[in-house]
């Protein structure tokens, strides 16, 4: 019962945050200084062009009306037109979006088994110069900007040893092999950017437990040490093990942004930076609100598994 | 003197790797317009010249000496990330210790305000408000500081929260000393390591993000000489092999390193914290 009632309260919770986030996402653009209108039109634009452009984008209308407006509109897919080409937005996203998922999935795809190999490895070959090696590895790896492990990946593999193409030019009609490979350069570089964190964090969930006296009657047992790491400490590691891959996973749907931009890569992080630059807005919020949900949606879905996988909850005395 | 030495005798070749990485990084920021002939934005050549005797490592997109930008770059790029960084701490821990010292209805705002502001990625939330408002280096030093303070809060809070349940200040309050001076002589001196530690993992973050912010046009804008703009611009040249482009983002990333090296050191050293975490 507690367990239901944990995962409702989150949920819950869960959809608050959206609502709120919505609202920021809509009215921060009320609050701040400045009109719309005005702005898009320049300071040479008469008043009743002003007035009349207002009318246009509905600008004469009470923010909660409009609010809501947008909010029905988005949930039925309709988010209204580009400031910049007058297109629907919908349709400027669509297939942008299975882009930039397709691209989160095939990262995450060589990720997430990288990571588990590695930090079991660092795990069971604790302090030794393999361990300590992957150790200062990862620090670096985690402190490198993107787009530096995104040039060299194109320097070494592209432009010297002429594997991957340095411009992933993908679209829907590609079969999926030729697809895989066009994104390959900017799926490594997102895999080298979230690999160091998820290994590391493997390694010390395992570590952890290797002290707990159930651990230390398997020693006494004899148990190999690989057995005692893969059957007695990984099981009850996982709960860890997946809230950090589901975090990354959040993380990967945000750091595709940069990724995107090098690679010219036909996904939502480049409309999003292309409609910044051009200050197009209803772009910029549509886009941010769906990076904004998966986002929201993945650290739920990272707090409900954590939740449910607790074994002091799953089996309640 | 000698006591300062030996402590840094105690480091681990990564963390002297660091500190010698950081004290080089301070020094070429303070004394960049002395090492080097060309001024920031002064144009001196062809564009792209190849590397030689008169511009060391070539010049840029615009004919511009790379490594005078690359120099001036240090002071503009880290300058910025450590003034944000700074602010950030300062709005982030203040609301922090404040929030675990008076507790009740200021801690529940408090952090439900930041629990709102943690659930948006920080890049989506940046670009945001960046469409709005405008690029300019005060809006990217105050919005990158108010997202990032959000963060030295919850660890303020939290750690300020196990010290103010602590006897000594028990004493404190009885003996009739106001909430600033608990928070100001009480707290804040018992909270310092940890967060010490983080304001090198913070600014680490803060430069990623202000220098990915930049490569992506929207951070600090030309002709001031930033190193993820110069990536940005120069990023042509990879595709003939020239690595010219890989110089200002791998100076991003020596620097980050070195901190982080550093800042790994100091954990073990004040928190006790095994090799495990």
């Amino acid at each position: 019962m507690t367990l239901v009632k944990m995962v409702a309260q989150r949920l819950a919770l869960g959809l608050v945050t959206m609502f709120v986030v919505s609202l920021i996402i809509f009215l921060g653009v009320e609050l701040l200084p400045g009109d719309l209108a005005q702005a898009i039109l320049g300071q040479a634009a008469t008043e009743e062009t002003v007035a009349a452009f207002r009318r246009e984008l509905g600008l004469d209308l009470p923010p909660h009306v409009r609010y809501f407006d947008w909010l029905a509109g988005i949930l039925q897919g309709d988010m209204g037109r580009s400031l910049a080409n007058q297109r629907e937005i919908s349709e400027l996203i669509g297939g942008r979006l299975m882009n930039t998922l397709f691209l989160a999935l095939m990262a995450a795809a060589i990720a997430v088994p990288l990571a588990l190999v590695l930090g079991i490895l660092a795990a069971l070959y604790r302090n030794s110069l393999y361990d300590r090696g992957v150790n200062v590895v990862t620090l670096s790896s985690i402190s490198f900007p993107e787009f530096f492990v995104a040039y060299i990946l194109i320097l070494f593999l592209s432009i010297q040893a002429g594997v991957f193409p340095s411009i992933s030019n993908v679209s829907d009609e590609l079969p999926f092999w030729e697809r895989a490979y066009r994104s390959m350069l900017p799926a490594l570089t997102l895999t080298l950017v979230v690999v160091a964190h998820m290994m590391r964090m493997t390694r010390a969930a395992i570590i952890n437990l290797l002290a707990s006296p159930y651990i230390e009657m398997a020693n006494l047992k004899g148990i190999k040490r690989s057995r005692i790491i893969t059957h007695h400490a990984l099981p009850n590691a996982l709960s860890p093990i997946i809230n950090v891959i589901v975090l990354n996973l959040a993380y990967l749907v945000v750091g595709v942004v940069v990724v995107e931009v090098v690679f010219v890569y036909p996904g939502l992080g480049q409309l999003l930076v292309d409609s910044v630059q051009k200050r197009d807005i209803p772009v910029v919020q549509a886009s941010s609100m769906i990076f904004a949900a998966t986002y929201i949606l993945l650290n739920l879905t990272a707090d409900v598994l954590s939740i449910v996988s607790n074994p002091r909850l799953l089996h309640p005395r | 003197m000698s006591a300062v030495l030996k402590f840094l005798g105690s480091a681990p070749w990564s963390a002297r790797f660091g500190l010698v990485v950081i004290a080089a990084y301070v020094f070429v920021a303070f004394f960049a317009p002395v090492l080097t002939p060309y001024g920031e934005t002064e144009i001196v050549g062809a564009e792209f010249e190849p590397w030689g005797e008169t511009y060391v490592l070539g010049t840029d997109n615009l004919g511009r000496d790379m490594m005078t930008r690359l120099l001036y770059g240090a002071r503009n790029t880290i300058g910025i990330a450590f003034v944000t960084t700074c602010l950030a701490f300062l709005i982030g821990g203040a609301f922090g210790l404040l929030a675990a010292a008076l507790g009740g209805w200021v801690d529940q705002i408090l952090s439900r305000v930041v629990d709102v502001l943690m659930a948006i990625p920080q890049l989506i939330f940046a670009l945001l408000i960046l469409t709005i408002v405008g690029t300019s280096i005060p809006v990217l030093i105050i919005v990158i500081a108010v997202l990032d303070s959000t963060r030295v809060y919850r660890l303020a809070r939290a750690v300020a929260m196990n010290i103010v349940v602590m006897d000594f200040v028990e004493v404190a309050r009885l003996r009739g000393e106001g909430t600033g001076w608990v928070i100001a002589r009480e707290v804040l001196p018992n909270a310092m390591p940890p967060l010490v530690a983080e304001f090198g993992l913070r600014f680490c973050f803060v430069f990623l993000f202000i220098s990915a912010l930049s490569f992506l046009g929207l951070g600090i804008q030309p002709p001031t000489a930033d190193w993820g703009s110069m990536v940005r611009d120069n990023a042509t040249l990879i595709t003939f092999g020239d690595i010219t482009p890989l110089l200002p983002a791998g100076a991003i990333a020596l620097l980050t390193v070195g901190v982080n090296f550093v800042v790994d050191w100091f954990l073990h050293k004040t928190s006790g914290l095994r090799d495990d975490h």
